[in-house]
Parts: structure tokens; sequence; C-alpha cells
């Protein structure tokens, strides 16, 4: 009986997007939440589809075979959820806790509002990564786009290309790292020094995101916390 | 919000079959846009000397064949007009501006939807997948065309209102976003004597990159233009006789994807657009980088 058990656990859920619909898929996987099911799945043909894979409240692992298009693993929390090609606009956005890797490129607002979990960009990750940010880990292995890490709160931010224009604007708490050029630091956001605590937290992202990367390699940016409170010498900005 | 779809041929199989792949396309985009949607198709060049007028009537018994003899009596040699819903396609033999000009005087009630040689524009209301159909756009065979579906944010939904548009002579535009700065570029646009027909902020972009190309820039120097000149928000699909380019606005919120074959050069708002042409799988793809033009141009064989 245990032998068939786990077999049954080991084996894989195959989902083929052009035979079922995604509402279907996704009911499925949301039912988790409260009831046994398999622990693996793979989907197939997304074709770009919204939100595959958005919502998955259970401990299971979701291989995409394809690139997907909004949302994908959005509001994730526990599961595991890896993409074997690229995803458009708002991949993992909001995401609680767990895993989301994504092989390939990411479009705009990746991570965006995520509060807990890592999110890992193999490729590289384009304009407003990760903004609004309140606790999310995000190594992107590339680069990233313009204004990423927008009015980010908690969390880590971790590039290990270059970023792009305005880096961190109005950045609250969160700590960004990135081994490439910065073209440019947004309002408020400012150089840090690296320490060894940052050091030992950059290797124990990079190690959790499979990335073989020299912590001494990156720099740190922060908040200089200029824009905390009001100051009357500002008072003609607005 | 809006749905752009563009497709350049690079194969022959892919010309045959272009209706096809861009219905397919644009059904694809119908949430994105289900008021209105249109698409410009450049194929059977007229030709030279003649020249192609797309044209549209409310009227649904306007008597296309009547207008296309009085056109041959006026104008020289016309052809069987290619009637297709509202639309009309009428080969004249003279210039497109001599024949764009006539049909603005003498009927007033119709309105020109393209001019040029090879350029045929149709647009209409409604669901985006009934105006495939509607249009019979599989049908078609061509080098190029672009496709839209419209969510309308600044101005009415009309046909008129619908894209593509079209202001210079094999010209046209398709537009996701909203301009800011359109009321005072039209006026200044039509000072220098570019002539518009709605108040919509697309046909003012569409406008600008007639004039400037009419001064003599390139179409990839007029959408470097755009990236001064035009207030707001844009992704932009423009197409000319022989070229499709693609230019977003720095701040980039409006999506786009571009991807390539050795048969195809293909542009969408969203993957799912471009995922249903064949070899889709195995195309290199990426996203257009924020205020940088991309442009295609047929080398002439």
């Amino acid at each position: 009986m245990r032998a068939v058990a786990e077999r049954e656990q080991a084996a894989v859920e195959v989902v083929d997007l052009e035979a079922t619909s995604l509402r279907e898929l996704n009911q499925r996987l949301h039912e988790l939440a409260h009831a046994p099911g398999p622990a693996h799945w793979r989907v197939l043909n997304p074709n770009g589809a919204h939100a595959v894979a958005a919502g998955i409240d259970a401990d299971v692992e979701v291989e995409v075979e394809g690139h997907v298009g909004y949302y994908c693993a959005g509001m994730n929390k526990r599961a595991t959820v890896r993409v074997h090609g690229n995803a458009s606009t708002g991949l993992a956005e909001n995401m609680m806790s767990g895993l989301v890797v994504v092989d390939g490129n990411v479009s705009q607002s990746a991570g965006a509002t995520g509060r807990g979990g890592l999110l890992v960009v193999r490729g590289d990750a384009s304009a407003r990564c990760g903004i609004s940010m309140k606790g999310i880990d995000i190594v992107v292995a590339g680069s990233v786009g313009h204004m990423s890490a927008f009015m980010a709160q908690t969390g880590t931010l971790v590039v290990c290309g270059d970023a792009g224009e305005a880096l961190g604007d109005s950045i609250y708490e969160a700590r960004l790292y990135v081994a490439g050029e910065v073209a440019s630091l947004g309002a408020d956001c400012v150089e840090k020094e690296l320490r060894e605590e940052h050091a030992a937290q950059l290797a124990g992202l990079l190690d959790a995101a499979g990335i073989d990367a020299e912590p001494a390699d990156f720099r740190r940016y922060g908040s200089a916390r200029r824009l905390y409170n009001f100051q009357v010498d500002n008072a003609g900005a607005y | 919000m809006c749905g752009i779809v563009g497709l350049f041929a690079k194969s022959a199989q892919v010309e045959e079959r272009l209706g096809v792949h861009l219905a397919a396309m644009l059904a694809q985009m119908n949430d994105r846009g289900p008021d209105s949607a249109g698409v410009a198709v450049y194929r059977d060049a007229a030709p030279s000397g003649s020249s192609k007028l797309t044209l549209y009537s409310s009227d649904p018994r306007e008597d296309w064949a009547a207008l296309a003899a009085t056109l041959a009596d006026e104008l020289g040699a016309s052809s069987e007009p290619g009637v297709r819903a509202s639309h009309a396609v009428l080969t004249v033999g003279a210039e497109a501006a001599e024949a764009e000009a006539w049909v603005r005087a003498h009927r007033p009630d119709l309105r020109v939807m393209s001019a040029g040689r090879v350029i045929e524009i149709y647009k209409e209301t409604g669901l985006p997948r009934a105006f495939a159909d509607e249009f019979r756009l599989t049908d078609f065979q061509g080098t190029h065309a672009l496709g839209h579906t419209r969510m309308a944010t600044e101005s009415r939904v009309t046909t008129e209102g619908s894209h593509p548009f079209s202001t210079g002579l094999d010209l046209c535009l398709v537009h996701n976003g909203s301009l800011s700065n359109h009321n005072r570029l039209r006026e200044n646009l039509r000072r220098a004597g570019i002539e518009f027909q709605t108040e919509n902020d697309t046909e003012v972009a569409a406008g600008y990159l007639a004039w400037r190309m009419r001064e003599g820039a390139s179409l990839e120097q007029a959408l470097e233009g755009c990236l001064h000149d035009l207030d707001g928000f844009y992704t932009l699909a423009v197409a000319t006789a022989d070229g499709f380019a693609v230019l977003r606005d720095p701040i980039a919120c409006k999506p786009a994807v571009l991807a390539e074959t050795d048969d195809w050069v293909a542009m969408g708002s969203e993957w799912r657009a471009i995922a249903v042409l064949p070899g889709a799988a195995d195309a290199s793809m990426w996203e257009p980088q924020p205020g940088v033009v991309y442009v295609w141009e047929k080398v002439a064989v």
C-alpha cells in the first residue's frame, strides 16, 4: 500500500491548456488548499494565457512549459512555480510565500507588491521590477529596467546585471544589491556600505537562487530617509 | 487598453496566408479592444500612374459600381470595386492625391479610409471577431499588415474613430495609449497643411508622421521625432508601402512584444497574439526597449 501511495505522490499531473480550460486548471490548483491532490503538476501549451497558476495556497510544484501572459503565479502561497519560458506583466504579483522561477525574460512589474517568498528570474526583467515590494526577495540573473524597486518598502532586490534609470525611487526600507551599472538612482535612493551582514544575506539569496556570483562584486543601495518627514525647506516643491 | 498586432512577411508562404494569420492574431486581442477593430493590409499594388482608394459609406445601399464608372469617366480607367461590408477599394487611373481630392470634393458623404498604391484600410465598430468575418480577412494575401482592437478612451466609438489611421499616402498607424498634447499639435499640423477628419488623438500622431515624412524625414527619423513631440502614453505600430516600425514611449506603460523567424516579423500587445503564428514556439522573442525605434523594410529584389 505504501509503495502505491508513494508512486501516486511521485506521479506528475499533466494539464494541457489546449485541451483543458485555464479556469479548470486554476480551480483544481485552488482546491489543493483544502483537499489532498497531486504534488507535482506540468502545464503544457500556456501560449501566453493570463493568470496561469495564480492564487495557489499549497505545498505543490507546478512546472509551466512555455511562455505565460499576465499575472502568472500571482498571490502565490507556499507553492513552487517554475516557468520554462518567458513571462509577461505582473509575474508573481503580491506573492505571499513560496518560490517562483522563470527561465527566460520577464516583462514589467515582476514581483509587484510581493509580501514574501523568493522570485528568481534567470533572464532579464523589464521596467518596474519589484515596484512597491513589501517583503519579497527577488533575484534577477540579468538586468532590470527603469523605475525598478519604485516605492519598495521591505524585502530585497538582487540584480546580477545592470539597473535602468531611477532605481529605487522613493524607496522605504528595501535593500537593493546591483552587480552591474546603475543608469541612475531615483529620488532618495543612495549607495550604502555593503557590510558583512549584507554580504551574508546576498550569499544566501544567490545560493537559494542557484546563481554563481560573488557577493563582493555587488553594491548596496537603499533609502537616504530624507523623504520620510515633511521638511519646510521643500514646501516650494509641492 | 486596446490591442495591436502587426505582421511583416519574409516568405512567399506567409504572404499567401497573410489574412489568415492576421485574423487569428486579431481574434487573440478581442478582449483587449471589444468596441471596434480595424486592419491595414498592403497588397496588390496599383499599376504605375494609378492608385487605390479605400472608401467607407454609412449607407448600406451605396452603389459602388456607379461610383467606379463615374471615377473612370472623370479620372481614367477604373477597376471593379472590391466591396467588403461598408468599405470598397477602387483603383483609378490617376495619382492618389488627385483621386482623393476628387472624392472629397464630389462625394463629401464618403470617408477616404486610405489612399496610395498598396494600402487598404478596413475598420468598423463592434467585436473584433465579428469584424474579421464580416470583412473576410482570411482572403487577404499581401506583404504586411497591421491590426487594432479598440477600447476607446479619448474620443467616441465610431467607425471614423477606429484605427488604423492614415493621413498620408500608403502610411498608417495604430496606437495603444493616449496622447495629452494632441489638440495643440493638431492645430500646428493644420497650419502646416495636414488635414484631419476626427478629434481623435491617434489621428494626430499619424498626421505628425505624415508631416515629418513630407518634410523629408525617413520613417525612422519621423518616429524619433515622436519622442520629442508627442506627450503621453503610446505603443505605436506604423506601416508604409514597404516598411513596418514599432515605437514605445520612454515610460513604456503600454505593452509590446516583438518576435521574428526566417518567415516573418510580428508585433503584438501580448505574446498570445503571436503564439498563433506558424513556428512561433521557436521564434526569437523580445520586448521592445522604451524609446527605441524598430524598423523593418522590404529590400527591393
